[in-house]
């Protein structure tokens, strides 16, 4: 089965990378622009992990992961932050709010997908 | 015994005493007079004819109760270190003159209340004085042993020339000099000289009708021991007799402290504080002697004589009876000397507050000022003189009209029961700062009309009518108002029980009225000083606050005509020399006020004092808030804590500033953070676009579609464009933050300039098909900045194309001339900028929350650098939010 892979992300030019490495392994990709954006796909699909930037207009990572950790049917679903916020209370504090990993840009294609297939598998 | 001889006796007597008199007042100095045996025995002026007689006869007749009556000043004398120590040192610092002056400097100079106390001492003193003359009377006749001869006139009674010769006596010794103050040495003298002979003559008869009239006091005793009720006579009757025997002995307490002539010897005769270390066991002493053979002596009269004559006299009856007319002479001339040292201490303590309580305050002061100062000094004298004679006289016909009904011992307690009335303010006060003198006043007349009502009207009228219905029905008949039983208390005797009401509601009137009145800045100083006497003894002349103008000269004048040109002059140069003031000083100051009242105090009473000063001097009032301020200044100095209190005031402020600066830096090093933060997170993205696409690329196994690659490798182009651009303006943004950034201000025509900036902007607009107007053909010169304002402008287009629809987008700028600027504006027809938005959309990295726009383009510094641009102008950059659709943004230029 197709594993798939919600991607968060107010930047064209990262989502586009992304999205490449991400389809070239096999794997579905949604992507969405903002929060709002990810809360309406969300609701008719179920990614087996959303790969979430924190600063965004709109609605932000952190309220988007929320409503994920609020819906029961999205319970299965592995939630990772790829930001660029790099200071340790940031990161401790994303993955005290339920973040299965915390990844930081500027980052690797190769090592953030290896970490995806890692949640994954 | 002839009559004459007798007369010739008391005559040579009195000579004598003249004569010791005489002898200590012109050796003042010497250490014969000096003395604290003479000072001791000057205190025993206590024991008079009262003591000297009477006791006998009350010892005859109710046994021991005549005990009680020395038991209080025994019981007072210990205190004396504390209590009169206090007493003479704030006599001696305000020259007091006698114990009206006392308690009304106490209460702050009070007139009123001077006079007032004076009255109630006349009231205890005049009958005590009558008793006196009665004693000696009596004593006359039975040592002239004619007892069927009754006077019927006046010349023609002996008392009356004894009272005649009594009063030149004490005028003579008492009025020399017209200052109260100072020492009467002479009589003191023949006090303490006669207190000897009053002991030894007492003791003699003692011991002569003890161990040669009887054999022993054994003998006595076992004689007595078999009559009837001899029981009841020598022991205490119960809980009734306590009682009287409490209230005897602290009545005798107060009167020790509170009578005249008890003040006079004891306060204002005093010569040195240290005389009371002796006094305070050797007076005790002297009063046990007294009363060593009191009770045998009526023993021996009671065994004698039976109830035949009257008991008091068995000292002189029983010498008589067995024919020693020469001791009984000596009996007669002991108690004549009680009578003496007692009568004239008594009219010159009485003379003294009669003339500086009552009548110079209250109307000879205004002729003392028209008056010159020999004349002034001789007045006085004068009016002391005749008080005397006029004292002794009314006492003498007091002794006319009731003594000779009543005994020795209750004409002495109805005057120990009067003076009372004085104790609640006199001792109260003296340590009790609240202490007022309208609860002094209230509580003095109340206790003193209980007193009338339970002890003078019903001796009065029992003295008069002969029956003592009223005694024995009330007021009104009314069973409570009995004068000797008020509201059913009928177990005391009546000075006992007169003491116990009218002192409970004295006590209670001066408690409660001090407690809710407050005496005014002057009554509450004195207070101050009275109670804290230890602490005023430093500063003296300055304790007094004082507010006011007077001018020395003034005052002068006023001391001059009581002491005379050369004593006042001498006065204040002592006075200008203590204090180091120059000898020619104009303006008076609160010491010399307050040293001036206290020169007079002596010679006219401290409320006459103060009355004549004031009306040379312009006294302002204090509130009794300044009054404590400056009190408790002078007292602790702090002055030099306040300085440190404007030190620290100064200090919290400078530290609270800091806080302030520290809080500020706080603030610009978290905004500084954040800044840091946010430029870093806007330098990253790019970066990690770049990173993203240029792995993808490298790792390409030729199976990149063609297209894809093509668009990484344009992302890359974009992205690195973006650094740059956000470099630059991160740069542009720090030099005009900073103020580092200086002005290339050129004339030049804003028309240009704006078609130059529609010109490098039309590329972007045009790829969205939206059309950029400039309709404006007006020409305008003014100087600016021209590459600073096209990066306004196209900073205003690009975000006006950023915001606009694609296609039917149009944007248009605008000048327009207003005053003293010029006003260009750049509007166009998106979806314009929400209210919320307007105040922070200049802010450095202000993203809004309905931002939905692609996002390479921006760098979230430009629009704060547009205003940093237009600041640095003088100008004024707003969005106008009159306009309905679209945005409409305006900034000025100055025209110079």
């Amino acid at each position: 089965m197709k594993h798939r892979i919600l991607i968060v992300d107010d930047e064209p030019n990262i989502v586009m990378s992304l999205e490449y490495a991400f389809k070239k392994k096999g794997f579905e990709v949604f992507i969405a622009r903002d929060g709002s954006e990810a809360l309406t796909i969300l609701k008719d699909n179920i990614p087996d992990i959303v790969l979430l930037d924190i600063m965004m207009p709109n609605v932000d990572g952190y309220q988007t992961l929320k409503h994920i950790k609020n819906t029961a049917s999205l319970e299965t679903t592995k939630v990772v932050f790829l930001t660029a916020k790099n200071k340790a209370s940031d990161v401790e504090k994303g993955l005290k709010l339920g973040a299965d990993k915390y990844l930081i840009k500027p980052f690797s294609v190769k090592k953030i997908v290896s970490e995806i297939l890692e949640l994954v598998t | 015994m002839n009559n004459y001889a007798l007369i010739i006796i008391i005559v040579s007597y009195l000579a004598m005493l003249f004569y010791v008199a005489f002898l200590a007042e012109k050796r003042k100095k010497s250490k014969w007079v000096n003395n604290p045996y003479v000072y001791t025995l000057s205190l025993a002026v206590y024991c008079s004819a009262w003591t000297y007689y009477g006791s006998v006869g009350i010892a005859a007749n109710s046994g021991i109760d005549f005990l009680p009556i020395y038991i209080g000043p025994v019981i007072a004398a210990p205190l004396w270190i504390i209590v009169l120590r206090k007493v003479i040192r704030i006599s001696n610092q305000n020259k007091i003159s006698s114990i009206a002056d006392f308690i009304s400097l106490r209460y702050g100079n009070n007139r009123f209340l001077g006079a007032l106390v004076t009255v109630i001492c006349l009231f205890g003193t005049l009958p005590y004085i009558s008793l006196q003359l009665k004693a000696v009377s009596e004593t006359f006749e039975i040592m002239a042993d004619h007892t069927s001869y009754v006077s019927t006139n006046i010349l023609d009674d002996s008392t009356f020339y004894v009272a005649l010769l009594l009063a030149i006596f004490a005028t003579f010794f008492g009025t020399q000099n017209a200052d109260a103050s100072e020492k009467h040495t002479g009589i003191i003298a023949s006090v303490a000289f006669e207190s000897i002979l009053k002991l030894v003559f007492f003791l003699i008869i003692g011991i002569y009708i003890t161990f040669y009239l009887f054999d022993g006091t054994t003998d006595i005793y076992n004689q007595i021991s078999i009559l009837d009720n001899f029981k009841e006579l020598t022991s205490l009757n119960g809980l009734e007799d306590g009682f009287n025997w409490l209230f005897l002995i602290s009545l005798s307490f107060m009167a020790i402290f509170l009578l005249p002539r008890q003040f006079q010897v004891s306060v204002l005769e005093n010569n040195r504080e240290k005389y009371l270390k002796k006094a305070i066991w050797l007076f005790p002493l002297y009063l046990l002697l007294f009363n060593v053979f009191v009770i045998f002596i009526a023993w021996a009269g009671k065994l004698t004589f039976g109830g035949d004559v009257n008991s008091e006299y068995y000292t002189l009856l029983l010498p008589l009876e067995n024919g020693n007319s020469f001791l009984a002479t000596l009996v007669f001339l002991g108690g004549f000397s009680a009578v003496i040292s007692m009568v004239v201490v008594s009219t010159l303590a009485l003379s003294i507050m009669v003339s500086n309580n009552l009548i110079i305050p209250y109307g000879f002061l205004d002729k003392f000022i028209k008056n010159q100062p020999e004349r002034n000094a001789k007045y006085i004298k004068n009016i002391r003189r005749i008080s005397i004679f006029t004292i002794i006289i009314i006492a003498y016909f007091f002794y006319i009209l009731f003594s000779k009904q009543l005994s020795l011992y209750s004409i002495g307690l109805i005057s120990f029961v009067i003076i009372a009335q004085l104790a609640p303010s006199f001792f109260i006060g003296l340590f009790w700062n609240r202490g007022s003198s309208k609860g002094a006043i209230i509580g003095i007349i109340v206790g003193f009309c209980i007193t009338f009502y339970t002890l003078i009207l019903p001796f009065t009228l029992v003295a008069y009518t002969g029956t003592d219905t009223f005694t024995q029905l009330g007021f009104n008949g009314i069973e409570a108002l009995k004068p000797h039983a008020l509201f059913g208390i009928d177990f005391l005797s009546a000075p006992a029980h007169a003491f116990f009401w009218s002192m409970l509601f004295n006590l209670l009137c001066y408690l409660i009225f001090s407690i809710i009145t407050k005496g005014n800045y002057r009554e509450r100083n004195y207070a101050e000083m009275f109670v804290d006497s230890n602490n005023f003894k430093a500063l003296q002349d300055s304790a007094l606050v004082w507010k006011g103008e007077a001018y020395v000269a003034d005052i002068k004048s006023v001391l001059v005509r009581f002491l005379g040109e050369q004593k006042a002059s001498r006065a204040l140069r002592l006075f200008f020399t203590k204090y180091k003031l120059p000898l020619d000083t104009q303006l008076a100051d609160a010491r010399l006020i307050n040293f001036s009242e206290k020169l007079l105090t002596g010679s006219i009473g401290s409320a006459s004092a103060k009355i004549l000063i004031a009306k040379v001097v312009k006294e302002e009032q204090i509130s009794l808030i300044e009054v404590l301020r400056i009190l408790e200044e002078s007292k602790e100095n702090i002055v030099s804590n306040k300085l440190l209190l404007e030190k620290s005031d100064e200090l919290s402020q400078l530290s609270s500033k800091l806080k302030d600066a520290n809080k500020e830096l706080v603030v610009k090093d978290k905004q500084k953070d954040e800044f840091l933060d946010t430029v870093a997170h806007e330098l990253k993205t790019p970066i990690t676009g770049i990173r993203a696409a240029t792995e993808l690329l490298m790792d390409d196994e030729d199976d990149m579609p063609k297209e894809i690659k093509k668009q990484f490798l344009s992302n890359i182009l974009q992205d690195s464009d973006r650094l740059g651009r956000l470099i630059n303006n991160i740069l542009d943004f720090e030099k005009l933050e900073t103020g580092r950034l200086s002005l290339d201000l050129t004339y030049l025509d804003i028309h240009e300039t704006i078609k130059k900036a529609i010109a490098n902007t039309q590329h972007i607009a045009a790829k969205k098909g939206i059309t950029l107007k400039l309709n404006n053909v007006y020409r305008f010169k003014l100087d600016y900045d021209e590459d600073r304002i096209l990066q306004v402008l196209m900073n205003l287009i690009s975000n006006a194309i950023k915001f606009c629809e694609s296609d039917i987008g149009i944007i248009e700028v605008d000048y327009i001339l207003g005053n003293n600027e010029l006003e260009i504006s750049v509007s166009d027809n998106g979806k314009g900028v929400p209210n919320e938005d307007i105040d922070y959309i200049f802010d450095k990295f202000y993203q809004s929350q309905h931002q939905n726009t692609i996002k390479p383009e921006g760098s979230g510094l430009g629009l704060a650098i547009t205003k940093q641009i237009v600041e640095k102008h003088n100008g004024k950059i707003w969005v106008d939010r009159t306009k309905k659709t679209g945005a409409k943004f305006v900034f000025t230029l100055p025209i110079s």
